[in-house]
């Protein structure tokens, strides 16, 4: 494929915003996972053209990060978190059941492409242990069974919303153009702070 | 009189915490404005005075910091935020961010005129979509008020924040990882010195702050010093976030001043969980050395934390009851930070992985007895001994539990494997027995 004007156009507006154009190869792959879903080589070939750097440079950097695939996720990208906290807490459970579930392994997709499954690292909500990220949305507090009714409402194309993030959970390739840097205008769905969040400011409202 | 002070916290229970108007309601803004009335120097001088340490981890003082980036130098300065949260346990700058963007801003506002810095960033982790929708939104606020750009509300100051979105590296929480992977490079740690404020970002002047620190800015400015040291003990004065989770009644944030205590912690989020009894806990997040019961009442501030052998950190209070098992608690992490190893320096990038290998030998029941001293030996050899902290971070949870609970890293040698049941530290075992 070759990117349409309008995409290329996006792509100088990315750079625009550095002081250095060479800072924008983050944001440009996630633009890049916007539009297909992984870092393709077309991608690579297009970013090291834009910022004039060789191939190599621009997967050298595309390799050191996770969140950059190097082939295609679902649509539904699930993370459960099992670092030590969410392992303990029931982290490793509930990978293993969904992993039995949907038949598919750390890194795995299903057949239809709907859903993948990823072993994530702490994701900075153990007070909502434990921890389920689809598409780098938080939901909280799950169990074995929230998790294969999220991934069996996923791969039907119905999945729940997240416990704090929009009121409908958007795709990978959607929720990748925000981490480029592109305002999909739902920052103002969903709740300021969940009920944990909140705890010691109800505390000091009781006089705690 | 409440142990509590919600100063960060105080309206994220609003449900527009996080528009500029729930902010401006509340006073928000206000202190940029006193302080671009200020002289720049005159602002540092406050923020040093007011003792104010970084929230990050290392407790630097903040205005200290600032003072260190020279003056009249002709370069451009940066002011660069932390926002990469990725310290197991710590979940305190996220919860910040998708209830009050706009104070990290203000704070910016302030910390950049002091340093006199006209662009500043915000590295955020990738992993948290709605928070990074949250700041986008809080920045463009700010521009469409004129609390950022040009000749910021007519002071002649100008100032453009840019939003820099990670991609899945704990790594880059470390500043000068953080610093590259920002210019574009892989995100690995420099050799300092130089150190950030000579040679930063794109090798200018740059100071990099914890969103936490920069956050308890306006506050500082708006209410003065004299309030500010009202809260904490003699050298860590204020109020922080402190993060409770795991095996907890009510686990969540509490802001509190420095120096409160676990035990006076646990009573407020309702104890360890019904039945069980605590065993050990993260003081600051998985790099820093365990807890046991017998450290309930050191006063969690700098000095404290580390007379008792530990660190503050993170103010990540992660907390294991008695159905824990600690070598396989131990073994996550230190999976964790060989994977995160960045890979440059090769006592981190192999020791990690040897270690990953001793202790996942130990928890199957594969291990011998001469293996906990080998665990201790190549910890000796990587701590210290590359250019960041991560090789420490990993060595930290290795010793403080061969340490406090020697005799059950033991007990998998003689039961044959780990004599714990995995389901009986879950929060849902009946679920799932039933």
């Amino acid at each position: 494929m070759s990117y349409s004007t309008e995409q290329v156009a996006t792509m100088d507006s990315i750079i625009g915003r550095y002081p250095r154009k060479r800072s924008a190869i983050m944001p440009l792959l996630h633009y890049v996972q916007a539009i297909s879903g992984y870092i393709t080589t077309e991608g690579i070939e297009e970013i090291a053209k834009k910022l004039e750097l060789s191939t190599a440079e621009v997967t050298a950097v595309s390799t050191f990060y996770t969140q950059y695939k190097t082939a295609p996720v679902g649509d539904y990208h699930v993370g459960v978190c099992t670092n030590t906290l969410c392992a303990v807490m029931g982290g490793d459970l509930i990978f293993d059941a969904v992993s039995d579930h949907l038949g598919i392994e750390n890194d795995g997709v299903t057949a239809d492409g709907k859903v993948s499954l990823e072993r994530i690292e702490c994701n900075a909500a153990c007070d909502y242990a434990p921890v389920v990220m689809v598409n780098w949305e938080f939901f909280d507090n799950q169990t074995v069974q929230s998790v294969k009714d999220l991934v069996d409402g996923a791969r039907g194309g119905n999945p729940p919303a997240p416990t704090r993030g929009p009121k409908t959970l958007r795709t990978w390739k959607e929720n990748s153009a925000v981490l480029a840097g592109l305002s999909d205008g739902l920052a103002g769905e969903g709740p300021s702070a969940g009920p944990s969040t909140l705890l010691g400011l109800n505390l000091s409202k009781e006089g705690k | 009189m409440s142990k509590l002070s919600p100063v960060l916290s105080a309206h994220w229970d609003e449900p527009d915490s996080f528009t500029i108007a729930g902010y401006k309601r509340h006073g928000g803004y206000n202190a940029a404005i006193k302080a671009l009335a200020m002289q720049p120097d005159e602002v540092i001088t406050l923020i040093k005075d007011s003792g104010l340490r970084g929230r990050g981890g290392a407790g630097f003082p903040t205005g200290l910091k600032w003072s260190f980036i020279p003056q009249g130098d002709g370069k451009e300065h940066y002011l660069v935020i932390n926002a990469d949260e990725s310290e197991p346990g710590t979940c305190k700058d996220t919860p910040l961010l998708m209830a009050n963007p706009h104070v990290l801003l203000e704070g910016m506002i302030i910390a950049s005129y002091a340093i006199r810095a006209n662009q500043a960033f915000i590295y955020i982790r990738g992993e948290v979509v709605h928070v990074v929708r949250r700041v986008q939104q809080a920045i463009a606020e700010a521009y469409s008020a004129g609390l950022l750009g040009k000749n910021i509300g007519g002071t002649g100051f100008d100032l453009d924040i840019i939003l820099h979105v990670g991609a899945g590296a704990y790594i880059c929480g470390e500043e000068t990882a953080l610093l590259d992977s920002l210019e574009g490079f892989r995100g690995q740690p420099r050799l300092r010195p130089p150190f950030p404020a000579i040679a930063g970002l794109y090798a200018r002047p740059t100071v990099v702050n914890n969103v936490e620190s920069i956050a308890s800015v306006p506050a500082i400015i708006a209410r003065g010093n004299d309030w500010f040291q009202t809260m904490g003990t003699e050298k860590s004065r204020g109020f922080t976030l402190y993060s409770l989770s795991g095996h907890v009644t009510n686990p969540g944030q509490i802001e509190a001043p420095l120096g409160i205590t676990l035990r006076e912690l646990l009573e407020l989020a309702g104890g360890v969980r019904a039945g069980h009894t605590l065993k050990f806990w993260t003081p600051g997040g998985s790099s820093t050395p365990l807890f046991t019961a017998e450290h309930l009442d050191v006063p969690l501030d700098y000095e404290g934390v580390a007379a008792a052998g530990s660190m503050l950190g993170t103010k990540a209070l992660q907390i294991f009851d008695e159905t824990t098992c600690i070598v396989r608690a131990v073994l996550r992490w230190t999976e964790f930070y060989k994977h995160e190893s960045c890979g440059k320096c090769t006592p981190c990038r192999e020791g990690t992985w040897w270690l990953v290998q001793i202790i996942r030998d130990l928890e199957a029941g594969k291990g011998v007895p001469a293996d906990l001293d080998k665990l201790i030996d190549i910890t000796n050899n990587i701590a210290g001994r590359s250019f960041c902290a991560l090789a420490d971070g990993a060595a930290s949870p290795i010793i403080s539990s061969i340490k406090y609970f020697r005799s059950e890293y033991e007990a998998h040698l003689t039961h044959g494997g780990c004599p714990f049941d995995p389901m009986a530290s879950t929060l849902f075992s009946t679920a799932v027995h039933a």
